[in-house]
């Protein structure tokens, strides 16, 4: 008997990825979804980049202003990666945070062979810093569109409490490809913004049923605006990480041009569909009221067999 | 907002070789701790940036407790807080000093 008694405590052993993205802080999420102490952070707390703005309104910083940026390693290859931290003021964007985003983003299009993933969990742009929160979604949608005209890939991540609301449905929009749980809501407007300009009859905000069933994973998967659907765990999104970056094809106006039509044929086949399930019952889907109470597993098959494998349109 | 510092004597260095360690979010009720390995071992400094102004007696009690417990030498723990309870704090607290005495990845 000459086998050792313990593993080597320098190697990193990979660990066990079932926590839940929802629950899970920003770093943990990049802790477990990374392989194990690959990651290295870029502008870390301790360089104390905060917000120059939420002091001017008697509010706390936070170190990171609620955004995690670095590099790391998934499977062995190299990843630059970004994770909002959606308890801090909604994950919301403000001049740092974005500068944080934007700044990745231009790291990997002068990379061109690193990809990003962006862990999304935001309401939008942080209202105390709005003209700043503002530039910052378009500088950031165009360094989306810049890296992957330059051959990077940018796989956008949504599971997090704060959904992807706001100017990050927006750049989430941009992204290569995105990967959603049923928690992951994305959209723009919000249900209360929505319930504020248009009234309760158009948009009853307090209507949990009908914000997920309209603005949650499964619909946004239904719909093509999502390529895929996974469960709440760490390991899930992991996985569903590594199915996208394989999957990743080239990016120009003919991709813009098919995305365009895709969305103009939606437009025609349920423009006049009044709630999510009638869309569901018009793609053919026999029970349609059955969907959000679905099984995760149950329906990522349903939605592979309804919308096939991602159409690549974007 | 108020701003609160308090600087202690304290018996021991804290252990481990970590440089840097953060635990916790700013939000309601919540707090986060940047804990940094760069004073003399003798000392530990708190500097604290609140919302809820006008509890600074709790927060000096808080801090004694966690300077007797922990004996921090050596470190400063910078805390943004959004009106955390002070168990809360304590937590929090504990938790920063556990992770930079972890050994490094």
């Amino acid at each position: 008997m000459t086998a050792p008694l313990k593993q080597a405590t320098w190697s990193s052993p990979e660990p066990v990825r079932t926590a839940s993205f929802y629950e899970a802080s920003a770093r943990t999420r990049l802790d477990l979804l990374l392989d194990a102490g690959s990651f290295v952070e870029f502008i870390g707390p301790q360089m104390r980049e905060v917000s120059p703005h939420l002091r001017l309104f008697e509010l706390p910083e936070q170190f990171d202003d609620g955004v995690v940026v670095g590099r790391g390693r998934l499977a062995g290859s190299p990843v630059f990666v970004a994770a909002q931290e959606g308890r801090f003021m909604g994950g919301a964007f403000g001049e740092v945070h974005g500068a944080k985003v934007t700044g990745l983003l231009r790291a990997a299009r002068d990379a061109k062979s690193v990809p990003v993933l962006m862990l999304f969990d935001t309401g939008g742009v942080r209202l105390q810093e709005a003209n700043a929160g503002e530039l910052a979604i378009a500088e950031i949608m165009r360094a989306v569109i810049e890296a992957r005209l330059a051959g990077v890939q940018v796989i956008g991540l949504i599971g997090g409490r704060s959904g992807c609301y706001g100017g990050g449905g927006l750049i989430a929009g941009c992204c290569s490809a995105l990967a959603v749980s049923e928690q992951g809501r994305i959209a723009v407007s919000g249900p209360e913004v929505i319930e504020t300009n248009r009234g309760v009859d158009e948009f009853d905000s307090r209507d949990r049923a009908l914000v997920w069933r309209t603005m949650g994973g499964k619909h946004r998967r239904l719909l093509g605006g999502a390529d895929l659907f996974v469960d709440d765990t760490v390991q899930d999104f992991r996985d569903a990480a590594l199915t996208l970056l394989a999957s990743g094809g080239s990016f120009g106006i003919e991709n813009l041009q098919a995305e365009q039509e895709r969305l103009a044929q939606r437009l025609r086949s349920f423009g006049a569909c009044e709630d999510a399930v009638d869309i569901w019952a018009a793609e053919g889907i026999a029970d349609a009221a059955s969907v959000p109470d679905m099984p995760a597993d149950q329906f990522g098959v349903l939605a592979e067999r309804i919308m096939g494998a991602s159409h690549d349109a974007r | 907002m108020e701003d609160l510092s308090f600087n202690h004597e304290v018996r021991m260095r804290a252990r481990g070789t970590r440089q840097t360690a953060i635990i916790g979010v700013v939000a309601s009720g919540n707090l986060e701790v940047l804990v940094e390995r760069i004073l003399p071992d003798g000392e530990c400094t708190l500097e604290i940036k609140t919302a809820a102004a006008g509890f600074g007696d709790v927060w000096k009690a808080v801090v004694g407790d966690f300077i007797e417990r922990h004996s921090p030498g050596g470190l400063k723990l910078s805390i943004n807080d959004g009106g955390a309870r002070p168990d809360t704090v304590s937590l929090r607290l504990a938790q920063a000093v556990r992770l930079i005495e972890e050994d490094e990845q």
